[in-house]
């Protein structure tokens, strides 16, 4: 599990202490099992009853590439550029640490 | 001139008094005199007196924008300013400058406030301490206080004075600190458990969350969309109302901002409290709470009922579930808004080409702190395909659960909820980390939280200073949209109580003539 939520979050445990942390935190919300929820629906929003907003679809604003392209630390012409998308990150046991290439 | 609230201080530039140069040199200079506070991350010296000098023009030729107009102000570092650094207290987006203000931030800036700087918070606005950004923790004000140094004085310790310094509690901690410190008049914090509420409360002053819908939140870098509101630190409840009015109203840009008309948030003076009828929930009087804030709750209530004011007990049964409700829908929402962090648009990038995966892996490992990275992988834990039911789904249920638990007890016939909002007043920053962050965000939250759960209106007001000499607020929830009201009771409790002003001349050396009172009258009547 701890694998795999690595590698979903793409955040890494960094150690024993955190492990033991989720842990806790799981137990904590186990504590949710108590309630009766039986014919409760789920609440997503506290503004549920109300119709949601939507604008008229006309571009009104934008063209600000060259204002977005600044904020970024790699970009050729108007690209972000980003390394290979199609590689995997390796299992925990075959990575090596992390140095800069 | 700094000691006033902000509506004096507008009517003294009305009046010509001050021109806002003289106002804003005023809060710089005091901004660096309690820069051991850490309450700034960024102080925008430039743009405030460019800002000033405009206001100043507009002043001369009578035009002024309004009660903003050539007011300092500060704002949360995770609200978006333009051009103005935003990190949200975070190695993640050190560096990074928005090309765009925060919905909230350009409606100061079209009243004409002046933007003193972005204040310090735990990082991304996890926390109630204001202590784990990466700028380091943010100092309560009283710390260094007449009132509490009196107090401590009178018992024998042997600790250096300088190393037992409070929190400011969290995670506005910097926004509150720099209102109770004078270095402006009203700042902006973020609130989705409590985070505006809890840093006001420690730090004496006024912290008021809106009802969710009122007020925009494009541009504030998000936590939990469903829970987040800007929040608003002042020195008075009529400040508070003040920029409540300018803030509220629905904004295009943000879709979940309701389409109401605006109300007005002028609040009358009440005089007669007998109508009201304030609601005591029981399950609020936990064995953690102090027994000074307990007892400055039941003086509270007491008082109410001494004016004619009707007073029950009340009960929201779910309250206990509160806190790991949120726990599992806060950490879920977390995991989803925190992914956008990967080094590709903007924010830290670290030096791995191998892949895409890899250099998003490594960039949010060092980018983000423990406790950032905590949430997330508890949030993905929790919406894990074989948990989603079971805990995400199953934790907005009791969410349901807990929401209609204030719709019930409004619909009895009460007006405001009254609690405390914090556990005790602020503790020493070496006791506070004695314990983790989410241990420490579930009892500063406790009183909390279950409001940004159910998006009601909730304001912590400042009653009395603890024995310790420490400021204790106690909070006051309303109905949803309800704010005008909730905070007309919070008026008039604030002058029913007369909360002393902190006390700072001693460390600020020769600041006296920033507090001298005028002489010359201030009229009100604009």
């Amino acid at each position: 599990v701890v694998e795999h939520l690595e590698r979903l979050a793409l955040v890494d445990f960094g150690g024993p202490e955190a492990v033991a942390r989720l842990e806790r935190a799981v137990a904590v919300a186990d504590r949710l099992r108590a309630v009766d929820t039986d014919g409760v629906q789920p609440l997503e929003s506290v503004l549920e009853d109300r119709c949601l907003y939507l604008r008229s679809d006309n571009v009104v604003e934008g063209n600000c590439a060259e204002e977005l392209l600044r904020n970024s630390h790699r970009v050729v012409e108007e690209y972000f550029v980003a390394p290979p998308g199609n590689i995997s990150l390796p299992k925990l046991d075959e990575q090596e640490p992390f140095s800069p290439s | 001139m700094l000691g006033r609230t902000l509506r004096e201080v507008s009517a003294a530039l009305k009046q010509g008094q001050i021109t806002p140069t003289e106002l804003c040199q005023k809060c710089l200079s005091l901004i660096k005199k309690t820069k051991f506070l850490n309450a700034y991350i960024t102080v925008s010296e430039d743009v405030a007196l460019k800002q000033a000098e405009e206001s100043e023009e507009r002043y001369k030729k009578g035009h002024s924008l309004g009660d903003l107009d050539g007011i300092p102000v500060a704002v949360k570092d995770n609200f978006s300013t333009s051009g103005i650094e935003t990190t949200c207290a975070s190695n993640m987006l050190k560096g990074y400058v928005p090309p765009y203000n925060a919905t909230v931030v350009q409606k100061l800036l079209d009243q004409g406030a002046l933007l003193m700087g972005k204040t310090n918070l735990d990082e991304f606005a996890m926390g109630s301490g204001s202590t784990d950004g990466v700028f380091g923790p943010v100092k309560n004000p009283w710390s260094y206080s007449k009132q509490y140094r009196e107090k401590r004085k009178q018992k024998p310790h042997g600790e250096n004075e300088e190393t037992n310094w409070l929190i400011a509690g969290g995670s506005s901690g910097g926004s509150a600190a720099a209102v109770s410190a004078f270095t402006c008049f009203a700042a902006l914090g973020s609130d989705t458990g409590g985070s505006t509420r809890n840093p006001a409360a420690h730090c004496g002053v006024v912290g008021l969350k809106p009802s969710y819908g009122l007020v925009s939140r494009h541009g504030l870098i998000p936590l939990v969309n469903s829970m987040d509101v800007p929040g608003i630190l002042t020195r008075c409840v009529d400040d508070a109302a003040t920029v409540l009015g300018v803030l509220a109203g629905h904004d295009c840009k943000d879709s979940t901002t309701v389409q109401d008309p605006v109300q007005s948030f002028i609040l009358p003076s009440l005089t007669d409290v007998s109508k009201l009828c304030i609601g005591i929930p029981k399950e609020y009087l936990v064995p953690e709470l102090s027994s000074e804030v307990q007892s400055l709750w039941s003086k509270a209530a007491k008082l109410f009922e001494s004016e004619g004011a009707k007073v029950i007990e009340v009960s929201l049964p779910h309250t206990s579930y509160s806190i790991v409700c949120y726990l599992v829908l806060c950490t879920s929402e977390v995991a989803s808004n925190m992914a956008r962090f990967d080094g590709l648009e903007y924010g830290h990038r670290c030096d791995i080409k191998v892949s895409t995966e890899a250099m998003y892996a490594a960039t949010r490992r060092e980018g983000f702190n423990d406790v950032v990275r905590g949430r997330i992988l508890s949030g993905n834990f929790f919406i894990l395909k074989e948990n989603y039911e079971n805990y995400f789904i199953k934790a907005q249920k009791v969410r349901r659960l807990i929401a209609n638990d204030f719709v019930n007890v409004f619909n009895s016939g009460v007006d405001v909820l009254l609690t405390p909002t914090t556990l005790s007043e602020a503790v020493p920053y070496m006791e506070f980390i004695k314990e983790d962050n989410r241990t420490r965000s579930a009892q500063g939250d406790i009183f909390t939280q279950a409001v940004n759960m159910a998006g009601l209106p909730a304001v912590s007001v400042p009653m009395a200073l603890s024995s310790q000499g420490l400021p204790v607020g106690l909070q006051f929830i309303g109905r949803a949209f309800c704010d005008q009201q909730l905070l007309t009771v919070a008026k008039w409790f604030e002058k029913q109580v007369q909360f002393p002003v902190i006390q700072l001349q001693e460390i600020m050396g020769d600041c006296s003539s920033v507090f001298e009172n005028d002489l010359a009258s201030v009229s009100l009547k604009q």
